[in-house]
């Protein structure tokens, strides 16, 4: 399989958030701002490429039956790793994420890679296709995120423009399905004509 | 590509041993790693929290009284510098927020003025609520330096003195009760610094 297509495919193409909108839950719940946004992104990516990587390696070690189970252990092992090293180094991006890096574990983007991509692809390739949906799925969710924050706060990372806040429905729930909504009409705008 | 193992019983039982196992290993490994960064960082958090809301101190003491009801105990961070009283921060709590929950650090003057307030830990709804902290708005500027032996801590809806944030009436209500469970405390402890 072509390398360069499996790892672009998680940006654009087959995007987890705006193609096949999977975990929608952490997506609607972290972009408040750019900077959540980013990290959960990346703390959910760095999940799904060891997972990914964990689950082809032992693969043909694991009886069907119980793979599942097997997989879900697997996953929830590196998520207690992401939240104990989040807590230790960057604890005020910690408390902003707070309950959904817990949560990364039911994330079905997370066992959705595992059991489709992951248990039947060599090693090498489910890492790759890890790393491109993590990195999708965390640029995706900086999109919403710097757009909710530009038009709920009009700041971006941080950065204010003016003191106050902007359209605060943006920051709150409904703003975070308008917005998803929009992006999501535009991407496949770009997708029926590519 | 090697062929899936059988799903036998002790097969399917020898895989998740071994995978369970596996996996409360490497945790373990990483708990004892990030253990004391973990102890270091909140330790910071609640510094911060206390240097913001005291005048200049050299030294620390931490009591843990319980509140004017007797029911809970607050955390009290008596400070001093070179030996003379400067101020106590209680880490007081409110249950009456929109999100539930509120955790704010207060700093007392000797004479029992606020000094300054800092949040430590909220679930009010962001840009509502959220402006009990400093670096959002102003509401929390106007109880520096007051005294709430005087100064009512209640919100003007309430016929109390403080001006509530727009369409956060509640989270505001909740954050004088904090300071309100704070005060009564102090009032009661004064005398055990």
């Amino acid at each position: 399989m072509n390398q360069v297509k499996n790892f672009t495919k998680g940006f654009i193409k087959e995007n987890p958030v705006f193609v096949l909108l999977l975990g929608m839950c952490p997506t609607l719940g972290t972009t408040t701002s750019a900077m959540n946004g980013l990290g959960m992104g990346l703390a959910t990516a760095f999940v799904l490429t060891m997972s990914n990587l964990v689950v082809s390696l032992v693969k043909s070690q694991i009886p069907d039956k119980v793979r599942i189970p097997s997989f879900i252990v697997i996953i929830a092992t590196f998520v207690t790793i992401v939240e104990l090293v989040m807590q230790a180094y960057v604890p005020a991006l910690f408390e902003q994420l707070g309950i959904f890096i817990p949560l990364i574990v039911v994330n079905c983007i997370v066992l959705g890679r595992a059991e489709a991509f992951a248990s039947s692809h060599t090693v090498w390739s489910s890492v790759i296709d890890g790393l491109g949906m993590g990195l999708g799925f965390a640029f995706a969710l900086t999109i919403l995120g710097s757009v909710r924050e530009l038009l709920g706060s009009a700041s971006i990372f941080g950065f204010h423009m003016i003191k106050g806040n902007f359209m605060l429905v943006f920051i709150l729930a409904p703003g975070a399905f308008i917005a998803l909504g929009y992006i999501i009409a535009l991407i496949n705008r770009i997708n029926k004509n590519a | 590509m090697a062929s899936k193992k059988e799903s036998s019983f002790i097969n399917m039982v020898l895989t998740l041993f071994v995978v369970t196992a596996v996996a409360a290993l490497a945790l373990g490994a990483i708990y004892v790693v990030t253990k004391e960064p973990i102890a270091i960082a909140q330790q910071k958090k609640k510094e911060a929290a206390i240097r913001q809301v005291l005048p200049a101190f050299d030294s620390l003491k931490v009591l843990r009284l319980p509140d004017a009801s007797g029911k809970d105990t607050l955390e009290f961070n008596v400070a001093t510098k070179g030996g003379q009283l400067v101020g106590v921060a209680i880490k007081t709590f409110t249950n009456k927020g929109f999100g539930g929950r509120i955790d704010v650090m207060v700093g007392f003057y000797p004479n029992g003025s606020i000094c300054n307030t800092a949040v430590l830990q909220m679930k009010e709804t962001p840009g509502l609520g959220t402006n009990l902290m400093h670096k959002n708005s102003d509401f929390p500027n106007q109880f520096e330096g007051k005294n709430p032996a005087t100064f009512k801590l209640k919100v003007k809806k309430d016929g109390g003195d403080v001006d509530a944030i727009t369409a956060a009436t509640i989270s505001s209500r909740a954050f004088c009760d904090a300071l309100q469970r704070a005060y009564n405390a102090f009032e009661k402890q004064k005398g055990k610094f």
